[in-house]
């Protein structure tokens, strides 16, 4: 039995890769001051003294080129672990996502894998500003062959990594600023992984689904314990899995409650929350009692003052709005 | 007006190891496989038997024959789009080419990757790449697992003079340089980024001097000669081979045909095109081998066994079966 411990989002983090490093020699990690300094948000602090500038690749800033790097030696039988600082200079990196990680399996006919990790920071924090801010998970809506991964609790974060860098298909890891420094138990002592294509039913309910990943999951759940006490029954889905979408577990939910809220920090347009909706209309349309609702960060790229900030992000305000108008239908 | 003189003014070979002529003979037949290759397929598009476009290389076979028949065959090749040449010197097999090419079961990517996404990995062949400069990060990156597993050999990245402006490039460089890994960078600079003339586009008249900012040697040799292009790639492999880092070779080139197969060339002269095809890569081993005592039934007989190789070749590839829809639809994951 594994013990569990309290900790960081982070902490479990660091303790996956600690932990995967130390299993697997196969497993390196690329990244841009995840060395001494220990990474921009300190998820790899400590891992250098331990493993060593061998295991550890520190990188120029070059994120297109040593995303590159980490497929070129995951082809070779590594399994690389890359580190994007924020999730915005992910945009730098894309072709070799888009065109190399995600299409070599496929267009060489099974002869190579790309078993990558790519972990990265979305979401907005109060005040890193345009380039520094953005949830981009939409970005990777719609790429074959890759598969998108956003833990929302610091044990999911453990157990995830840790099956994301087993995984033999490369892998794109969203963290979240605001998920870092969330306490959680953290299963520890044994191997804990979680299966990285599953959604998961984090609170029971009757009423509503709210459809939810990274951090507008603890979101849903205050919002879900302050239904409850009005005498609606919330049930919050955590996605977990962005690409492949659970549409299993999602659709149970639906058939349950036959009201549905996505809820997403990325743009309102083209995302996440937008490819369930189409699923869930396609799917369970007839049990759905109201239209599907999208609660998402406005269109507007995220503005530095965290004032302004806070305007363009999605609110536990809207998502009380949206749950209203599907009960109200 | 790309002078062919005027562009490799500082051809250095160190070596004095005198090519042999048995491998001498192996490269002009390699050589004489590629072209064959490359007019059959053209073929094939005027044919309309062939959709999408294709990078042909005649003219540049040189590159190709040379710097794989000086590597090691267990080093590891990364390409770029007009790798059907490096494909065909690291000795996979023409009809198989073919299939891929036609989108047959049978091709080395059974019909899913095409002229541009070409990989046999056992052959070490890490894959022809259709993002101009894609290929030159796998190929560091391949290199950083060779140098981590602790294995000898080397990665050859083959890319053009329009690819060395791209910042894969330049990162890729630095990198390698950083960590000090077996790549050995191979830029055929055949003078044009599609129709845009080298000196238009690039800085720096000789690639190989972009090798210095990096603090790697970089050398040019005349990629029109075969016999040059094994002496360059084997002194300057060898020096990768040892230890002491990546390297740039800069191979001075030309492409016969169009960037692809519908460019009508009108940003360069015939006049210009004629001039590169009097320094012929085929044309000067075959004199070469003459020279090393070869007589003209035996050059005969190898242009007629390529013909034959080419012609059962396609033969084999246009009688094998297309994939199904599962072929299609399947294997996005592993």
């Amino acid at each position: 039995m594994p013990d569990v411990r309290e900790d960081y989002f982070s902490a479990a983090i660091k303790e996956a890769l600690d932990e995967e490093l130390d299993r697997d020699r196969s497993v390196v990690l690329i990244g841009e001051d995840i060395g001494i300094y220990g990474g921009a948000f300190g998820v790899t602090r400590g891992l250098w003294e331990k493993h060593g500038r061998e295991r550890i690749w520190e990188t120029p800033i070059s994120e297109n080129s040593f995303v590159g790097v980490g497929v070129g030696a995951a082809m070779m039988g590594l399994r690389p672990v890359v580190e994007i600082m924020f999730m915005d200079f992910i945009a730098l990196t894309i072709d070799q996502i888009l065109n190399s990680a995600g299409k070599l399996h496929y267009m060489y006919n099974g002869q190579v894998t790309v078993p990558l990790v790519v972990r990265t920071p979305g979401g907005a924090k109060g005040g890193y500003g345009p380039s520094h801010s953005q949830m981009l998970s939409n970005l990777f809506v719609g790429i074959p062959g890759i598969k998108v991964v956003a833990p929302s609790t610091a044990a999911q974060a453990k157990g995830l990594l840790k099956s994301a860098i087993r995984d033999p298909n490369p892998v794109v890891f969203i963290e979240n600023k605001r998920l870092y420094p969330r306490r959680g138990p953290i299963p520890s002592g044994g191997d804990f992984t979680l299966p990285i294509d599953k959604a998961v039913c984090m609170g029971r309910g009757t009423d509503v689904t709210l459809v939810a990943y990274s951090a507008m999951v603890p979101v849903c759940m205050e919002l879900r314990k302050a239904y409850a006490s009005k005498g609606v029954s919330i049930e919050v889905i955590d996605l977990v899995s962005l690409q492949p979408i659970d549409t299993e577990t999602v659709f149970a939910s639906v058939r349950k409650t036959g009201r549905v809220v996505c809820v997403e920090e990325a743009c309102f347009t083209g995302g996440v929350g937008a490819e369930v909706a189409a699923l869930v209309a396609d799917g369970c349309m007839d049990v759905l009692e109201a239209p599907i609702k999208r609660v998402a960060a406005k269109d507007v790229p995220i503005p530095s003052s965290p004032e302004l900030e806070k305007m363009v992000l999605p609110s536990a305000k809207d998502i009380v709005g949206a749950v209203q108008a599907v009960l109200d239908w | 007006m790309l002078q062919p003189s005027g562009l490799n003014p500082n051809i250095t070979t160190d070596r004095d190891m005198p090519i042999t002529t048995d491998i001498l003979r192996s490269c002009y037949r390699k050589m004489l496989l590629i072209r064959r290759f490359e007019e059959a397929l053209a073929d094939l598009f005027a044919q309309n038997l062939l959709g999408g476009t294709s990078h042909f290389c005649i003219g540049q076979e040189a590159c190709a024959a040379g710097v794989l028949s000086a590597a090691a065959n267990t080093d590891y090749i990364v390409s770029n789009h007009r790798g059907h040449g490096h494909l065909l010197a690291r000795d996979l097999e023409p009809a198989r080419v073919f299939a891929e090419l036609l989108g047959r079961e049978t091709g080395y990517c059974g019909g899913r990757g095409g002229s541009q996404h070409m990989c046999a990995i056992d052959l070490h062949f890490l894959g022809t790449n259709g993002i101009t400069g894609g290929g030159i990060p796998i190929a560091t990156g391949a290199a950083a697992a060779l140098k981590y597993q602790g294995k000898d050999d080397a990665v050859i990245a083959f890319f053009g003079d329009g690819a060395s402006n791209q910042g894969t490039f330049h990162e890729s460089l630095n990198m390698a340089s950083l960590w000090q890994l077996p790549v050995l960078y191979v830029c055929e600079n055949n003078g044009y980024g599609m129709s845009i003339p080298v000196g238009v586009s690039t800085s720096c008249p000789r690639i190989a001097d972009r090798a210095a900012a990096y603090g790697m040697p970089g050398k040019t040799a005349d990629g029109m000669d075969v016999v040059n292009v094994i002496d360059a790639t084997a002194d300057i492999l060898e020096y990768v081979h040892a230890g002491n880092g990546p390297a740039l070779l800069e191979l001075t080139t030309y492409r016969y045909c169009g960037h692809s197969k519908n460019d009508a060339r009108v940003y360069r002269t015939r006049e210009e095109e004629a001039e590169w095809a009097q320094r012929d890569c085929l044309e000067r081993a075959a004199a070469r081998l003459r020279d090393l005592g070869l007589e003209d039934a035996e050059i005969t007989a190898i242009q007629e066994d390529v013909r034959s190789e080419i012609d059962a070749a396609l033969k084999t590839a246009l009688a094998s079966p297309c994939g199904d829809e599962s072929h299609a639809l399947g294997g996005v994951y592993a």
